[in-house]
């Protein structure tokens, strides 16, 4: 069917049930309105996700340690963290959230410079133009007008790039998503929207947050095709971020997806999940865990070892232990350094209060 | 330069003519914006740009004004040089976030890492009988906020030379145009070396008293002293063009040698630009002072409705009333809520 044949509704319309591949048991679903990962992709997934939940699992201790100052866990969205970022190619961009430090790293970002922020040193740690991550965004759905504007940018100057951006199903909220959509949508800007909804926005759940059938919805009206698929399964969110990014880079304009999935840590480790969540609801979510079930097909089709999940344990325990012991080292931030970065060039005033700065550190020492 | 010497045009034109001229000599550079395409924009600033230069670099964009500062930023962050339109001032609050939490700290951020050259054009101001939220001065706003710079020209001249060097500026700007004087005409010459971006200039010479002015008021001001040397007061007035960085050497410089300086412009007094100035000149010429540094403004109202602007904004008669009350006499009463 091509794009003029497709009636408005078989287009744009989301499916009524998030889309699988590989549903919990570990069974492949039977008739795919998506094509599933090759095998070595599959794999790759698995091992990004064990990875992942590793880094995850460790920054979640160096809080504790007072290592970080805040750390918003993705626990529980490794399918979509990992899923998205392992279906761009190396000139795509992400713009990910304050949530996404595994995507960040996975992406290719050093995970002591991606904790930087975390760790209050300094509000971004790594060069957005060494591994095509913009800088973590917290101000909620702004990151998603970046992308536009960078995707939009990036064909105009006849490049082959495609923005993905990372939202909350909170974020769908925001005023900015909404411009995001009909700017991406009219531009015809080769982005992806990939909404993690992960259920809750700080406490308030989905059912306050919107009266629409899904927010994959959200798209239909600004005129862009939209899927709603299984976030637990990184091999459908693999497959519809591939799509997406190939239509894009097609030139057929920007991609919703919605990716269903659950936060099982806290919002962050300040917060106190248990005041608007009951603990049988985490249980049943833990039930639908995405590595476990990725593990059960690999291994029901014979594609994963023994000896091939020691090695990735192995690896994941190892980066674990590499990061604990560089993020166990005290940093020598440099004040001065405040003054620098505000303008190309600091103007009278900064240099001022560059010197009154230095004057007081200079009598306190 | 495209521009020939010495040519008469109205302060929308010069503006126009940058925008052209910037437009051929780099191709990073796009406009975009609400109705900036074919109409041309509603004051015509950008007339006739998007069919001379195509409508990939001169484009209408969705009516959404957070959605073109974010796009904006996006597009600076891969390259590009964006020009924005914000229609009015009042409109450009909806990209109040986008301007403070992005825009302006992106820089800072990513240490240095990410540039943002990104121009945000903002008609601003009253005095043009203006209907509710088409009159704000919405400056000190945009100020206080670390990382950007904020200019204003107030002839065209300036405003050539002062769009040309924010396009061409590392830092993200906000342009503020004074509606009120987009048809008063000057002549502009795009050869002659200009002040600077973050320069004030000495608009009138003179040795008694200081006015330190900008963007819309300074005609008011000019004015004002025309009419204060016909009572003996010889005025110095100062345009200050850059209001983020504050060129404060060539302001001070001026008010040591007078001793005395008021501030006059037409947005509210209180936490006003006015306010800023008057400390920082009582911080460094305290000892030069004959009399404390006053501000003339706007009353601390929302912007009036239009037959009646006349009353809020500040004219001449109010700028003279300043420079007498600063022929410091202690015995003299404080009017309530002055000095
Ligand atoms: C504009 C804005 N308003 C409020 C906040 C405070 N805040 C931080 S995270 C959050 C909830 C976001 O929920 P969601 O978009 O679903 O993302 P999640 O945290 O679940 O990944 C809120 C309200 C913010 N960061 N930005």
């Amino acid at each position: 069917m091509t794009t003029t044949e497709r009636t408005a509704a078989s287009y744009f319309l989301p499916s009524d049930e998030p889309l699988g591949l590989v549903f919990p048991d570990g069974a492949a679903a039977d008739a795919p309105a998506l094509p599933m990962p090759a095998d070595d992709v599959l794999l790759r997934l698995y091992r990004g996700m064990v990875s992942g939940r590793r880094f995850d699992t460790q920054a979640t201790a160096l809080t504790k340690q007072g290592r970080l100052a805040v750390y918003p866990s993705a626990r529980g969205q490794e399918a979509c963290e990992i899923g998205a970022i392992l279906a761009l190619r190396p000139q795509d961009w992400l713009f990910p959230t304050y949530r996404d430090s595994m995507a960040v790293v996975a992406r290719g970002v050093d995970p002591v410079e991606v904790l930087t922020l975390l760790r209050g040193d300094w509000h971004c740690g790594y060069d957005p133009y060494g591994a095509n991550v913009a800088p973590q965004c917290t101000p909620l759905a702004t990151n998603t007008l970046h992308a536009v504007g960078f995707a939009h940018a990036a064909r105009a100057k006849g490049e082959d790039t495609v923005s993905l951006a990372l939202l909350g199903d909170g974020a769908t909220s925001e005023g900015d998503t909404h411009e995001a959509l009909n700017f991406a949508a009219v531009w015809k800007a080769p982005v992806v929207f990939l909404v993690q909804n992960n259920g809750y926005a700080i406490s308030v759940p989905l059912s306050k947050q919107t009266a629409a059938p899904s927010l994959a919805y959200k798209g239909v009206g600004y005129g862009m095709p939209s899927m709603l698929v299984d976030g637990n399964d990184a091999a459908v969110v693999h497959a519809a971020v591939e799509q997406a990014v190939a239509r894009a880079a097609a030139g057929e304009g920007p991609t919703l997806i919605e990716a269903v999935t659950y936060r099982i840590e806290s919002h962050t480790n300040a917060d106190d999940a248990t005041r608007y969540r009951e603990r049988a609801e985490v249980e049943e979510w833990l039930e639908r865990d995405p590595i476990a079930r990725l593990k059960r097909y690999l291994t029901d089709h014979g594609l994963l070892t023994e000896q091939v999940q020691q090695e990735i344990d192995a690896r994941a325990e190892d980066e674990a232990s590499a990061l604990r012991e560089r993020m166990n080292v005290d940093t020598v931030l440099d004040p001065a350094e405040l003054f620098e970065h505000v303008y190309a060039e600091p103007t009278a005033a900064l240099r001022d209060q560059a010197s009154e700065l230095a004057a007081e550190l200079e009598e306190r020492a | 330069m495209t521009a020939t010497l010495d040519t008469t045009v109205s302060l929308a034109g010069a503006l126009n003519r940058a925008l052209g001229d910037a437009l051929a000599e780099d191709e990073r550079v796009l406009v975009f914006g609400e109705d900036v395409g074919t109409l041309g924009g509603v004051f015509r600033v950008t007339d006739g740009l998007a069919s001379r230069f195509g409508d990939s670099r001169v484009f209408d964009s969705p009516l959404a004004e957070s959605g073109i500062v974010g796009t904006a930023i996006g597009m600076a962050m891969n390259g590009l040089r964006p020009v924005v339109e914000m229609q009015f001032d009042a409109f450009a609050y909806p990209a109040f976030e986008q301007i403070t939490s992005h825009l302006a700290k992106l820089r800072n951020r990513t240490k240095g890492r990410v540039e943002l050259p990104v121009v945000i054009r903002v008609p601003y101001g009253g005095g043009i009988g203006g209907v509710e939220h088409h009159c704000d001065s919405s400056e000190v706003y945009y100020t206080h906020t670390a990382g950007l710079r904020v200019v204003t020209p107030a002839t065209p001249g300036d405003a050539y030379s002062l769009l040309r060097e924010a396009i061409d500026c590392p830092d993200p700007v906000i342009f503020l145009e004074p509606k009120r004087r987009y048809w008063e005409k000057g002549s502009i010459d795009p050869a002659l070396s200009s002040p600077g971006l973050d320069r004030a200039v000495v608009r009138r010479e003179g040795s008694d008293v200081t006015l330190i002015s900008y963007g819309g008021a300074l005609d008011t001001t000019l004015e004002a002293a025309e009419a204060a040397e016909e009572e003996g007061y010889h005025a110095e007035v100062i345009d200050l063009r850059s209001l983020a960085p504050f060129d404060l050497a060539t302001v001070a410089a001026s008010v040591q040698r007078t001793g005395r300086a008021v501030v006059v412009h037409e947005a509210s007094r209180f936490c006003g630009y006015g306010a800023e100035v008057a400390a920082q000149l009582s911080e460094t010429c305290f000892h030069y002072l004959e009399a404390p540094v006053l501000r003339v403004g706007g009353f601390d109202i929302p912007y009036p409705a239009p037959n009646l602007e006349r009353h809020h904004l500040p004219d001449v008669d109010r700028i003279l009333d300043a420079i007498d009350r600063l022929q410091w006499d202690d015995s003299a009463p404080l009017r309530d809520g002055e000095a």
